[in-house]
């Protein structure tokens, strides 16, 4: 039983983020979808115990310290009593002193900023040896939510994080309403899913589980990246204004395709410097890269500052094999941006 | 991982990351890993000429960063090259510029 125990943890334990502002349901959403069996083995920690009681065989709580690792830069903030937390549980599980967990779940704060989270589990020199990200689910209330995002910079950044969005107590507010908002939110991060956890049965496996690391599904994923966008310019093809501040707050989503297959040296050098730059601004980037020498594309994911470990994918996804990078940028220019990566990685002559 | 940190070369930028199912691995053995620390010295310097400054590699485990006015640094992170790259020239390296553009573009020329 020991063996079989030991053999049951994953070389990379998949963490997992629920995020959203104070009083936007993330509670309830955890004790909901701990319920199921796919997430029996899960441990959970959270900043704070509210209002909602869980009852979690794993439950840990965490405090808040921040730490800002000695290169100085955003994007290895190590919130310090994340990293200890997650790091004892990873040792008591090494040790059988708790059940083997395949997964972790972190509920933060409403008041969060999402980012040094995430940056804990890719820069904490022992964590990233024993962990990956998973999916980030951002709850978003349906009565407060359209207020929380244009009064708190919060909000709209947990928002624009999320790997999936969870519109919530769509129950207490008229359909126009929810509506009105998923649409708000649909154009801050066009590739997050919206669910309606007051309204659906909630599949855990397509809220937390077909991730990029997924066999199954990261292909799907991946695809489902570029299709909104493409909607979107399809429709301003067609006459249709394609507004560059649709999204508002200046926050801008576009697409970008190169037909040559590019190098991927340049392109991590090319990407470092842009974000070491305007990584504040650009709030996310998703791309499926055709790279020279590879017949399978790689799919690169970041946020602000930081940029997920680059997946291999077994094929393309789709018939279309250009390079396609989708950005969400607040107050940047798409045109510069395709023109410098034209420069710098294609090599581009004026 | 992040975009900004990791030895370059070193098995942990995002660019060169822990081998795992799944993610992509560019250099796999020590012999393709010192190319690719090649690569990336040539792709760095064409990039770093730009703004006056050039890279070198120190024993395969730091970069020399240079000025033409004779200032050095050492460095061994992504992130550590392109903040000092920065205070050495005392300016943004910033690869929007239209300036730095349009000279990357001559250069490609």
């Amino acid at each position: 039983m020991a063996d079989v125990a030991v053999n049951a943890i994953p070389d990379f334990t998949p963490v997992n983020l629920i995020t959203g502002f104070l009083g936007s349901g993330k509670t309830t959403l955890l004790k909901r979808i701990l319920r199921s069996p796919l997430l029996a083995d899960t441990a959970v920690l959270i900043n704070e115990f509210g209002e909602v009681g869980l009852d979690h065989e794993l439950l840990e709580r965490i405090d808040d310290t921040m730490v800002l690792l000695q290169s100085g830069c955003l994007c290895c903030t190590i919130r310090g009593e994340l990293s200890l937390a997650i790091r004892d549980l990873n040792d008591r599980r090494a040790r059988g002193a708790i059940p083997p967990f395949r997964r972790l779940m972190i509920e933060s704060t409403g008041l969060a900023d999402p980012l040094p989270i995430l940056t804990t589990v890719t820069a904490d020199p022992v964590l990233r040896h024993h962990f990956r990200l998973g999916l980030v689910v951002t709850t978003v209330d349906a009565v407060n939510g359209m207020d929380q995002l244009d009064r708190q910079p919060e909000s709209l950044k947990q928002a624009v994080v999320a790997d999936r969005l969870a519109l919530t107590k769509t129950d207490l507010v008229t359909p126009e309403v929810a509506q009105m908002l998923a649409a708000r939110l649909h154009r801050l991060n066009p590739t997050a899913p919206i669910h309606r956890p007051a309204e659906e049965d909630l599949d855990p496996a397509a809220l937390f589980g077909n991730d990029l690391f997924d066999v199954e599904s990261k292909s799907a994923e991946v695809q489902r990246w570029f299709e909104t966008e493409e909607r979107a310019l399809d429709q301003a093809r067609h006459g249709h204004r394609h507004d560059p501040n649709r999204h508002g707050a200046d926050i801008e989503a576009f697409a970008l395709t190169f037909e040559r297959p590019i190098d991927w040296t340049a392109f991590g050098l090319w990407l470092s410097m842009l974000l070491n730059r305007h990584g504040e601004r650009i709030l996310r980037v998703k791309g499926i890269l055709a790279i020279e020498g590879e017949a399978a594309p790689v799919a690169v994911h970041g946020v602000q500052h930081l940029v997920h470990a680059p997946i291999h994918m077994a094929r393309w996804p789709g018939d279309d094999r250009r390079t396609r990078i989708v950005f969400i940028c607040k107050g940047l220019d798409a045109e510069a941006i395709r023109r410098s990566f034209a420069a710098f990685v294609l090599k581009t002559p004026a | 991982m992040c975009a900004l940190c990791g030895v370059l070369g070193g098995g942990d930028h995002w660019t060169d990351p822990i081998g795992r199912d799944g993610v992509y691995v560019r250099a796999a053995d020590a012999s393709q890993r010192r190319r690719e620390r090649l690569r990336r010295v040539l792709e760095a310097n064409a990039m770093l000429g730009l703004f006056g400054l050039s890279l070198e590699d120190w024993q395969g485990s730091s970069y020399i960063l240079r000025s033409r006015t004779g200032k050095t640094e050492m460095v061994d992170q992504l992130a550590a090259l392109w903040l000092a790259a920065e205070k050495m020239t005392g300016r943004p390296i910033d690869p929007l510029d239209i300036g730095v553009l349009m000279q990357r573009e001559r250069s490609n020329g």
